[in-house]
């Protein structure tokens, strides 16, 4: 008997309700006291094909999926064909056997439990529409591991509107009772509520704690056009602008986006768009112009796989040096890489104070696996960081001694911001090259002098980083080798790095929170006492080893790479970390 | 200087108005004039300005543009700006040609116009940015002619009073690039509308006035009629600045309470 500790994956084909019934699943096991991590696999297209949601729940800290299926909900036979392989011997599949028949030669084995439940039976019966056959089979679900029921209705009376809940809440039980009478205690997997069950913690995808970070961070103005998968931050946001007096507007496209957070930006407002690869290719221009102008919005990068349209609705790392290079001319920037929700929350409010403490531009590079997945964490802490506007002047009056000058020359480069409609201020910027007042100029050693001063401000970020945690590392300090990577790849990471400490391998792993500026001092000092280096990343070239190599002159002993679109799986890469060792 | 005459006719503070220009010979115009300014990117004029305004409607924001950059590198943007009715005015400074970069032709050049690009003549015809305007459920529409600069002044004042988006196409002669759309040109076609007693609230024949071209060209204001503005739809906002709330302590609780 196993308990509190499961694997289980919802599937079925688009529209039927699969990310829907994997979320309350996984909520249900969070109220329980354990900790959960969502992750949905979705095509592009609106009905039909597959779409699965994996849920991982246990007692322990959970950093990612798992690689296998303890428990599979079959909304449809083609899901079982699809995830047969995945399964654990002892694995159970729910699913509706007046529709579907399976036997062990079609699934090739003989150690899976099968539990047909008349799923559409019951939904007809109680006249509901089809979808809450995923409904019915939760139920199910919760009856084979012997869990709470009542957890299960409060999650659904929080999600839907009562009437809804209640017919939701019948065909929970009846799938509960139809599962208990017929298969008992017959399924090896458990479900306990523990002693920390309850409202404690919370279960949030990264866009949501990014734009939780932009809320508390004070954005008030968040424009954007949709795009897979950077829209939910949208869909996040829009309903929230009442409540936390802001403008949430979705703009015609991605070029309008980033000009008008750059126009907000000017005027003195902390602002924010978000978008993936080809909406960051529209925003290139303008955010070199954020660059020239000194103005600092912060834009979210949710990567996918390219080029082009690529796989428009999975997972990649390939943006890495697109975004800290991209749009024409050199400028400073910053470009910070989440690897969890609590990072998103958190880096996301360290961008806002950057970019408008060096009036930067500050980017935030995520991927559909990190934005769409739910993770677990306790309540982000809402006072740690706080806010720092930098040298910003609030009054409504100018007081300084000479004219006021928008790009003023100082020692560390930084002007004083003052917003327009200050008194005895006149603010003016350029995205042409300009003098200290913001008026043109094409003058050669006014120019160098202005590149310089826009480059100075890299040095005090720079400086300013070293207080930051740019570089997080995990492990023990000896080891017999250390994981490189950056981003969403730290969950799949640190699963690994558990599944090898059972059998002494003995790992550290560094992970490079803020990608530009590089960390080099940081990521040199790990690197000096490594003993073997393993850069392990979602893209085809490994773009932070060219990185290492760029800023340390150091060639990194493996690179651990998958581009297929899907993240990582913890077994696959601690196989895989095995064999280079 | 029709702008300028206009700010001070309608006692506008310098630091209260905002020029916002693009790319091309008008962009320069942050350079001239002493108020608050964002010389921007080439087309992007309207969501720069609109973004300026949305911060902050306390500021008088007008944004320059020219016809290439409004009309042909920026032209996605301009139904939805008129559309969105963000309380502010474009000028679209619209001499047929692109100027500072040495001649070529634009969307606005007559067809038959050789330039660099066009050694043999425009093909296609020319867009009716009015027309365009008025489709997309313009709230202002007006057009004016730099040689006559009093009635431009005019123009500029009714657009920047107007409540909602104001949009003015200004014929301004390339003195350099254009041989073909002369000062003299227009003012043997030019024909203030108001002389001829139009009903500026009249839609269908302000379309109408928008398809007249040859002989006879109006000037003068073709469609005025307020709607809501985008603000209007804000009942949380209304006209107070985003550059007024607080940063500091924004409590996210409750919505975190919901993830619970």
């Amino acid at each position: 008997m196993i308990t509190n500790k499961i694997s289980l994956l919802v599937g079925g084909e688009a529209g039927a309700g699969i990310t829907r019934s994997g979320f309350l699943f996984a909520k249900t096991c969070l109220r329980g006291g354990l900790d959960v991590f969502g992750a949905n696999d979705y095509q592009s297209l609106i009905r039909g094909g597959h779409n699965f949601y994996t849920v991982r729940a246990d007692a322990e800290q959970v950093y990612s999926q798992a690689d296998t299926i303890d428990l599979l909900l079959a909304l449809n036979k083609e899901t079982i064909h699809l995830h047969k392989h995945e399964l654990v011997s002892g694995a159970g599949i729910i699913y509706d056997g007046d529709q579907t028949t399976i036997t062990d030669e079609e699934i090739g084995r003989d150690n899976i439990k099968l539990y047909p439940v008349p799923l559409r039976k019951i939904v007809k019966e109680l006249e509901g529409p089809q979808i809450m056959e995923n409904t019915v089979a939760l139920g199910a679900a919760i009856a084979l591991l012997d869990y709470d029921p009542e957890l299960l209705n409060e999650v659904l009376r929080d999600t839907f509107k009562p009437k809804t809940a209640e017919l939701n809440i019948e065909a929970a039980k009846r799938g509960y009772n139809y599962a208990q009478e017929h298969y008992g205690n017959d399924f090896g997997y458990r479900l306990k509520k523990t002693a920390s069950a309850g409202k404690h913690k919370i279960f949030l995808t990264g866009n949501e704690a990014i734009g939780l970070g932009a809320l508390n961070a004070g954005c008030k103005l968040y424009a954007a056009y949709p795009m897979t998968p950077a829209t939910s931050i949208l869909h996040f946001l829009a309903p929230l602008d009442r409540e936390y007096n802001m403008i949430v507007i979705q703009v015609e496209n991605e070029i309008a986006a980033v000009n008008m957070v750059a126009g907000a930006s000017y005027a003195g407002v902390r602002s924010m768009t978000a978008t993936s690869g080809g909406g960051f290719c529209l925003m290139s221009e303008g955010l070199g112009m954020t660059g020239m102008t000194e103005t600092s919005p912060v834009i979210v990068l949710v990567q996918r796989p390219g080029p082009s349209t690529g796989l428009p609705t999975y997972t990649a790392q390939g943006d890495l040096r697109f975004a800290i290079h991209a749009s024409q001319g050199e400028f400073p920037r910053v470009v910070i890489a989440p690897g969890n929700v609590e990072e998103c929350f958190c880096n996301t409010i360290e961008a806002f104070n950057l970019a408008e403490k060096f009036q930067i531009p500050a980017l935030i590079i995520s991927d559909k696996y990190l934005a769409e997945s739910h993770g677990t964490s306790e309540p982000f802490d809402q006072n740690r960081i706080g806010i720092d506007r930098g040298h910003l002047i609030t009054e409504d009056e100018y007081s300084g001694e000479e004219e006021y000058k928008r790009h003023k020359f100082t020692e560390d480069g930084i002007s004083p911001r003052a917003m327009p409609g200050t008194k005895g201020a006149i603010v003016r910027t350029n995205a042409d090259e300009h003098n200290e007042l913001g008026y043109t100029t094409e003058d050669p050693q006014l120019s160098t002098k202005m590149a310089d001063k826009r480059f100075k401000k890299l040095d005090a970020l720079t400086k300013e980083l070293e207080n930051y945690e740019t570089v997080k590392l995990y492990g023990p300090e000896e080891a017999d080798a250390t994981i490189l990577a950056w981003g969403s790849t730290k969950g799949p990471i640190r699963e690994a790095m558990k599944i090898l400490s059972k059998e002494d391998i003995k790992l550290n792993y560094l992970q490079i929170v803020y990608l530009n500026p590089f960390p080099a001092g940081k990521v040199q000092q790990i690197l000096q006492s490594a003993k073997k280096t393993i850069v392990v990343e979602n893209n085809k070239t490994s773009q932070l080893s060219s990185l290492i190599r760029e800023h340390l002159l150091t060639t990194v002993d493996h690179k651990i790479l998958k581009y297929d679109g899907r993240p990582f799986n913890p077994e696959a890469l601690s196989q895989q970390i095995k064999e280079v060792l | 200087m029709a702008f300028k005459k206009a700010l001070i006719d309608l006692n506008i503070e310098r630091e209260e108005a905002v020029l916002v220009s693009g790319i091309g010979c008008h962009g320069k115009m942050v350079n001239y004039v002493n108020i608050n300014g964002f010389h921007g990117i080439h087309g992007r004029v309207l969501p720069l300005a609109q973004g300026i305004k949305l911060a902050n409607p306390n500021l008088t924001v007008v944004g320059f543009a020219g016809d290439a950059d409004q009309y042909n590198e920026g032209w996605g943007h301009f139904a939805h700006a008129i559309r969105t009715n963000i309380n502010m005015t474009l000028i679209v400074h619209d001499n047929m040609v692109l100027g500072l970069t040495t001649g070529q032709a634009t969307s606005t050049s007559q067809p038959g116009f050789k330039s660099k690009s066009t050694p043999f003549g425009v093909i296609p015809p020319m867009l009716n940015p009015l027309a365009h305007a008025l489709v997309s459920n313009g709230t202002f529409v007006a057009r004016g002619f730099s040689g006559d600069m009093l009635h431009l002044k005019g123009l500029i004042v009714e657009a920047i009073k107007h409540r909602g988006f104001a949009f003015i196409d200004v014929f301004q002669p390339c003195v350099t690039f254009n041989y073909l759309n002369t000062y003299d040109w227009f003012r043997q076609r030019v024909y203030k509308l108001e002389e001829e007693g139009h009903d500026v609230t009249d839609r269908k024949k302000a379309l109408e006035k928008a398809f007249e071209w040859g002989d006879r060209i109006p000037i003068g204001i073709f469609y005025k009629k307020e709607r809501p503005t985008y603000h209007d739809n804000l009942p949380h906002i209304k006209d107070v600045p985003l550059t007024k709330l607080p940063t500091e302590n924004v409590d996210i609780t409750s919505t975190l309470k919901q993830m619970m």
